[in-house]
């Protein structure tokens, strides 16, 4: 095995780091766009592009560093003041925050990327760069993040009287420490602005007794004669905002006699971070010495550990583990006949409670916000909006809201395409929405939200509606359905998601939507989810999702088939039903239809469809599971008898052994044994059908 | 010299019984032995899939070797264990009538199974070896365990 080399390890750490600061700005770029014009906005946005140059020249990812060089130095120039923020400007740092996303992710994957792909962006950002501006840039980028020189230009005597004095104070807090900052490279920036004269201010430090290593007792202050401006100043403390205490004002005036001599920062006194070791074993008594005033508290980052998924699936798969034993215990205990106000049952009950509240947190590590997929689609809004040339403005909403990361990456896919669709087929073309009345700018929502156990997202837009009357004709003329059926507003919409509805050639004629629908729904299914639509004529149209908060468990019922257990995923089971004798039709031999409050719905055995049994002549007395598929069509499966409706941990079985139609998982039940999870559409579509009366469209009734 | 030297190594096999039928396994692919538990059974799997079984969260699927080598079908008594092997990233088990030792064997006291190819299971027998007056099969698992992926496939 040879160890995993170093530098690769930080790479991608670093791109870890880009993702996130890809994120930031994104999100400085948004509020950009929505008008808010604090200074701090701009600021974000400048200090992510920034880190990004600093980091990819360490790395010499020379198109990253070219790239993120133009786009600060417009940044800049809007963070000066010099450049006024348009409406244009804003949609320009849209695109090249996406280009510098493509590009991070490029160098990331190791693919080429060709230098010219970013003229375009270029020379837009030129186009705002003023001529000196410009050619300080050349000069600048020679960027080399690494280059620190030791030799600082420390007190001397001769300071030329004509460029302004600054006086300087600086008193960094423990955290700035503990960010990894140091304090030499900032003194060392200053210096390199002009005459700097820095003094160490050692007289907070206490005894070596009542030090307390990880404290920070020092603070400096600097006295500069430098000709730039208090901004420029400022900016050598970018890195440490809130994790220091500076003012910076004109000292002009005042004489420098009054501060006391003290030792030069080269004597490096106690306290000091190089010599934290050396004081460590020390006995801490004394709480860390914090300034009174320290705004910049309360909005620090909070802490993030970054942990390897596998772990995380490891400590899920334990507390899988934790939450079965204990029902194996309370099942046990039941059995042994110990009254349930006993000791151990009570105890049984706390620890209940307590596995219970583990899940839940360990799936909460799991979970992470749906903002960045909703970053993610605002960037294919501005490419969806700008190939169809319609102005388009995305709305978001509940960002914060928290999804397992499985969900959030397999959702990606199908969100894109409703996305894209929402623009292109939902939202009608310019012209047509001034003539509505409407606003120009179409609108697109995108909004997430729990509820009830379940994530619930949903993608809307302001367009004209399911034009349902063409959707209907299209179906017919597919022959999807029967030209004399009538359907009602439902279920033409979901016609949509018929397989087969959507294809290339009917895009361009179809004014409503439908471009892969089915897949979209395919992909929602998958993930334990469904998928509706609501639409209006002339106001817009609904996407709405409902997904389960993780993959991990499923909300299953629990049945009993031919002696076995099974589990079924609740979200396909729309119904039960007890099956009567005169509720049951034979359509031909071998295959039965249960009525349905007027509709017909055919009848599969679980027990006969799985190969446990032969299937029953008698119906009656038993009891069916309604299932709704994915094409909208109905089925009823026996069971024999439902046991319970409850959450269960899924396994995984193993495909080499285990490719069994119809069997999706299983899951390990209270008593140890192991259950299946079925797929009741695997099982609907692989059970043989005698004629193929059951693929004709079954009429869902009003 | 070298020749010999890797010739000569031995392998720890582990033997067990299938209606009365001396079989053996490498030790280095079995990860444990464990009593015969209920298995839930597998729809549309061949008969010999006895199913799956609860290994300790992980589910383990188990079949009866006996019936995968074609021998009659016996009836399972408490001494049946079920012998969990890894081969490759696979994990199953095999349900036998008993294990009996662990032999120590080199190459020289394996002899190739007269005719392979005329058997239901080619491939399955790798060698023979006699110990005590008794005939020991050396089983394949690599060609237990894919065959069964291509059956099942």
């Amino acid at each position: 095995m040879t160890s995993p080399d170093p530098m690769a390890e930080i790479k991608a750490s670093f791109f870890i780091e880009c993702e996130e600061l890809l994120e930031a700005m994104q999100d400085g770029l948004q509020r950009l766009d929505d008008g808010d014009d604090d200074p701090e906005t701009i600021n974000v946005v400048f200090r992510a592009v920034h880190s990004i140059k600093g980091g990819a020249g360490a790395f010499g990812l020379e198109p990253m560093v070219r790239f993120a060089h133009r786009f600060e130095t417009v940044l800049d120039g809007v963070r000066a003041g010099a450049q006024p923020v348009t409406p244009d400007l804003t949609k320009l740092f849209f695109r090249a925050g996406d280009h510098l996303s493509d590009i991070v992710r490029a160098c990331r994957d190791d693919v080429d990327f060709p230098p010219s792909q970013s003229d375009a962006i270029l020379s837009d950002l030129d186009s705002y760069i003023s001529r000196d501006a410009a050619d300080t840039a050349e000069d600048e980028i020679e960027f080399q993040p690494m280059a620190l020189s030791l030799d600082l230009d420390l007190p001397s005597l001769d300071t030329p009287p004509e460029p302004p004095r600054w006086r300087i104070t600086f008193t960094p807090e423990a955290d700035m420490y503990e960010s990894g900052n140091e304090v030499f490279p900032i003194l060392s920036a200053l210096a390199d602005l002009g005459q700097a004269d820095i003094r160490c201010d050692t007289s907070k430090v206490p005894g070596l007794t009542e030090l307390a290593p990880e404290s920070a007792y020092l603070s400096w202050s600097i006295d500069l004669n430098t000709t730039v401006e208090e901004a420029e100043i400022r900016s050598v403390f970018e890195f440490v905002e809130g994790l220091c205490d500076i003012t910076v004002a004109r000292a002009d005036t005042a004489p420098q006699t009054s501060l006391p001599d003290l030792p030069p920062l080269v004597s490096d006194p106690p306290g000091a971070p190089p010599e934290r070791e050396a004081v460590a074993p020390t006995e801490v008594s004394k709480p860390a010495a914090k300034p009174a005033s320290q705004p910049a508290q309360a909005n620090a980052a909070k802490t993030v550990v970054r942990v390897d998924l596998d772990r995380i699936e490891r400590l899920v798969n334990l507390v899988g583990e934790l939450v079965i034993n204990q029902a194996m215990l309370a099942q046990s205990l039941e059995s042994e006949g110990l009254s349930p106000h006993s000791d151990a049952m009570n105890g049984l009950e706390e620890f209940q409670r307590l596995t219970r509240d583990i899940q839940d947190s360990v799936m909460m590590i799991r979970a992470q916000p749906v903002k960045p997929l909703f970053q993610r689609m605002s960037r294919i809004v501005r490419e969806a909006s700008a190939a169809v040339d319609k102005d388009v403005h995305l709305i978001t909403d509940g960002e914060t809201t928290e999804v397992d990361k499985t969900v959030i990456e397999r959702l990606a896919d199908p969100l894109t395409h409703m996305i894209r669709n929402a623009v292109d087929h939902g939202l009608e073309s310019t012209e047509d929405r001034v003539k509505a009345g409407k606003s120009p700018e179409g609108s697109v929502k995108l909004s997430a939200a729990h509820r009830s156990g379940r994530v619930v997202i949903e993608v809307s837009d302001d367009g004209s509606g399911i034009n349902r009357p063409k959707v209907h004709q299209i179906a017919i003329d597919k022959g999807l359905v029967a030209e004399d059926a009538v359907l009602s507003d439902t279920e033409i919409d979901n016609l949509l998601f018929l397989p087969g509805f959507s294809t290339a050639s009917c895009v361009s004629d179809l004014s409503g939507r439908g471009v892969g629908m089915d897949v979209v729904k395919t992909a929602i299914q998958s993930l334990g989810g469904r998928i509706t639509i609501t639409s209006a004529a002339g106001e817009g149209t609904t996407f709405s999702i409902s997904l389960p908060l993780t993959l991990a468990v499923l909300d299953g019922m629990v049945v009993d088939v031919a002696q076995e257990t099974l589990v079924v995923p609740l979200n396909v089971v729309s119904e039960t039903l007890t099956i009567r004798d005169d509720t049951v039709d034979e359509v031909e031999p071998g295959t039965r239809v249960v009525r349905v409050r007027g509709g017909f719905v055919p009848l599969f055995d679980l027990g006969s469809a799985l190969g446990y049994r032969a299937e029953p002549s008698n119906l009656a007395g038993s009891v069916a599971l309604l299932i709704v598929q994915e094409d909208g069509s109905r089925a009823a499966l026996i069971v024999d008898e439902i046991q319970d409706q409850r959450q269960v941990v899924i396994k995984g079985l193993d495909d080499a052994f285990c490719s069994a139609p119809g069997i999706a998982a299983a899951t390990i039940l209270g008593d140890g044994q192991i259950a299946l999870i079925i797929d009741p559409s695997d099982i609907i579509a692989h059970t043989p059908k005698h004629s193929g009366s059951h693929a004709a469209p079954l009429r869902m009734e009003a | 010299m070298t020749e010999t030297a890797e010739a000569s190594k031995p392998v720890e096999l582990l033997t067990f019984k299938l209606s009365d039928q001396e079989y053996s396994l490498d030790i280095m692919s079995v990860r444990e032995i464990r009593g015969w538990t209920q298995a839930t059974p597998l729809p549309h799997t061949p008969s010999y899939m006895k199913g799956v079984i609860n290994l300790r969260g992980t589910v383990l699927p188990v079949m009866d070797l006996g019936q995968r080598l074609g021998l009659p079908v016996t009836e399972h008594t408490d001494r049946n264990v079920i012998i969990v092997v890894k081969h490759g990233e696979t994990l199953a088990g095999l349900l036998v009538d008993a294990v009996s030792d662990i032999i120590a064997l080199t190459d020289e006291d394996m002899q190739p199974p007269p005719d392979v190819s005329s058997g239901a299971h080619p491939g399955v027998i790798k060698s023979l070896t006699l110990i005590d007056e008794r005939m020991i099969r050396v089983l394949d698992l690599s060609h237990l365990v894919t065959s069964l992926q291509s059956d099942a496939a």
